[in-house]
C-alpha cells in the first residue's frame, strides 16, 4: 500500500528511476484516464455536452473522447437533459445495461430536478429517483467547463475509490446493486415515482 | 382575400346544409374565425380547400382549446307590484352554457400567398373521447396535430388514419391540456416552494402542534431563582 511508502522516500527512487506503485493507484489511475461516457443526448444540454467533446473544448484531454454508441461499452451516463416520463424507463434500462464499474453524471437543471419543467405533467423530477448519480452539475445549460470540471470530479472520485477494506468500491462489494427495477407506465404517473432505494431525499421538516 | 362573410356565404351556397358561424374576434389582431358545423366540416374543408379563388392548400396549425362549462349571471330590472306600489326590482338570471372541446386550424393559401384563414370545430361535451370529424384527409399537415389535440385534450377525430397518443405512452388514461387536470401529487420534496407549489407542498407539511398555554408557565426552579 502506497500509504506505507514514506513519500520522501518515493521521490527519493523517483529521481533514480524507480517507480513505486500499489496496484490500487495504477488500477485507479488506469480507468480515471479512459472514462467512456455513453453517447446519449436528450435536450439542450446535450449541445453542450457535444461543444465539450469538440475540439474547443476537447474532453479527449481528460480522456473521455470514446463515447459510445451501445451501453454494454460505456463507463460514464452523462444524462445530458430534461428527462421526460417518457424517456426515463429508457434512461433506467440503458442503466441496467451498462457494465460495473460505472458512473452517472446529471448534467443541468432538468437532469438534477426537473428544471424548469419541474410542475410539468410529462417531465421526472429529476434521474436520481431511479438511478445514483455521483456528480450533478448545476446550469441552464452548464457551460462546457462545468462538464469538464464535473468530469475532474469524477476523476477524483475514482482515484479514491479503495480496491480492499470495509469501505471499497461499490462495484467490488457483490451485495451493491448494480440495476435497479425499471418504472412501468401507469395510468397517472410512472408505477413508482420514484424508487425508494435510491431517492433518498433531503429530510425537510416543515410545518404548515 | 375575400372577407369572412363573403366566404361564409359561398361555403354555405357550396356546401348543401351547412351551417358556419362567424365567432368575432374583438382583440387587436381582429382574426375572427368560422365555426364549422360538425357535419358538413369535412365538406366545408374540402371547399375551401379545392376553390380556385381561396384556394386554402396549407394549415400550418391545428391546436385545442377546453372550455368548461360556465354560468353566466344576469342581472335585469324588472317593474313588479310590491305591496301595491310599482317598484323597479334586479332580477338576476342564471344561465348555464355548457363546456366543450373546440378544435382551431390555420390555413393559408401558398398558391395565392394569402391567410390566415382560421376555422374552428366544437364537440357536443366534454366527454372522454367526444368526436369531430378529422380533416386529416384535406390537409395532411393535420395529422400529427389532431394526433396532438387527441392525446392532450381527448378529442376523437373520426377519419383520422392514425389516431394514437403521440406524446404521453398509451398507457396513460388523463388528457393533461384540460383546465380540470390534476397532475400527480408529487410535491413532499420541494426544496424551494413557492406561490402554487408551496400551497401544494403544505399539503404534506407536518401540522403545526396545538399550543394549551403549557408554554407561558414558568418553570418552577426558575420562579425560585426570580425570588432571590
Amino acid at each position: 500500500m502506497t500509504e506505507q511508502i514514506d513519500e520522501g522516500l518515493r521521490s527519493e527512487l523517483q529521481r533514480q528511476g524507480i517507480w513505486v506503485t500499489s496496484m490500487q493507484e495504477l488500477y485507479n489511475w488506469g480507468r480515471q484516464n479512459s472514462i467512456w461516457p455513453l453517447q446519449f443526448g436528450l435536450a439542450c444540454c446535450a449541445i453542450e455536452m457535444i461543444a465539450t467533446a469538440a475540439s474547443r473544448y476537447d474532453i479527449a484531454r481528460f480522456g473521455g473522447e470514446v463515447f459510445r454508441p451501445s451501453p454494454r461499452q460505456a463507463d460514464l451516463m452523462i444524462v445530458a437533459g430534461t428527462v421526460t416520463k417518457k424517456m426515463a424507463p429508457q434512461i433506467v434500462r440503458l442503466y441496467n445495461q451498462m457494465p460495473d464499474p460505472k458512473y452517472v453524471i446529471s448534467m443541468g437543471a432538468c437532469a438534477i430536478s426537473g428544471g424548469p419543467f419541474k410542475q410539468g405533467y410529462n417531465v421526472l423530477k429529476g434521474i436520481d429517483r431511479y438511478i445514483p448519480v455521483d456528480v450533478y452539475i448545476p446550469g441552464c445549460p452548464p457551460r462546457p467547463e462545468a462538464l469538464l470540471h464535473a468530469f475532474m470530479e469524477l476523476q477524483r472520485k475514482i482515484d479514491s475509490q479503495k480496491l480492499t477494506g470495509t469501505d471499497k468500491a461499490e462495484h467490488l462489494d457483490p451485495t451493491q446493486l448494480s440495476e435497479f427495477p425499471v418504472p412501468a407506465f401507469g395510468a397517472h404517473d410512472l408505477e413508482p415515482p420514484a424508487n425508494p432505494d435510491v431517492f433518498h431525499p433531503l429530510k425537510m421538516e416543515r410545518q404548515g | 382575400m375575400e372577407s369572412l362573410d363573403e366566404i361564409k356565404a359561398r361555403a354555405e351556397s357550396a356546401v348543401p346544409g351547412a351551417k358556419i358561424d362567424i365567432v368575432p374576434n374583438p382583440g387587436p389582431s381582429k382574426q375572427s374565425s368560422l365555426l364549422l358545423d360538425n357535419e358538413h366540416a369535412s365538406a366545408i374543408a374540402r371547399f375551401l380547400c379545392d376553390d380556385p379563388a381561396l384556394r386554402l392548400d396549407f394549415c400550418s396549425n391545428a391546436t385545442g382549446v377546453d372550455w368548461l362549462g360556465r354560468t353566466v349571471k344576469k342581472t335585469v330590472k324588472v317593474k313588479k307590484v310590491v305591496d301595491g306600489i310599482e317598484k323597479e326590482v334586479d332580477e338576476t338570471t342564471e344561465e348555464f352554457f355548457p363546456g366543450y372541446l373546440e378544435a382551431i386550424y390555420h390555413l393559408y393559401s401558398i398558391t395565392h400567398k394569402h391567410g390566415p384563414v382560421i376555422i374552428r370545430m366544437r364537440t357536443a361535451d366534454r366527454a372522454a373521447g367526444a368526436p369531430l370529424p378529422s380533416l386529416t384527409p384535406i390537409w395532411r399537415s393535420a395529422e400529427f396535430q389532431e394526433r396532438e389535440i387527441f392525446d392532450l385534450y381527448g378529442v376523437r377525430f373520426d377519419g383520422h388514419p392514425d389516431l394514437r397518443r403521440i406524446l404521453m405512452w398509451d398507457e396513460f388514461e388523463d388528457y393533461p391540456m384540460r383546465k380540470d387536470y390534476r397532475e400527480p401529487d408529487d410535491y413532499e420534496f420541494e426544496p424551494t416552494p413557492h406561490d402554487d407549489v408551496l400551497e401544494k407542498a403544505k399539503q404534506h407539511y407536518r401540522p403545526r402542534p396545538q399550543l394549551d398555554g403549557a408554554e407561558n408557565i414558568t418553570p418552577r426552579n426558575e420562579a425560585e431563582t426570580l425570588k432571590g
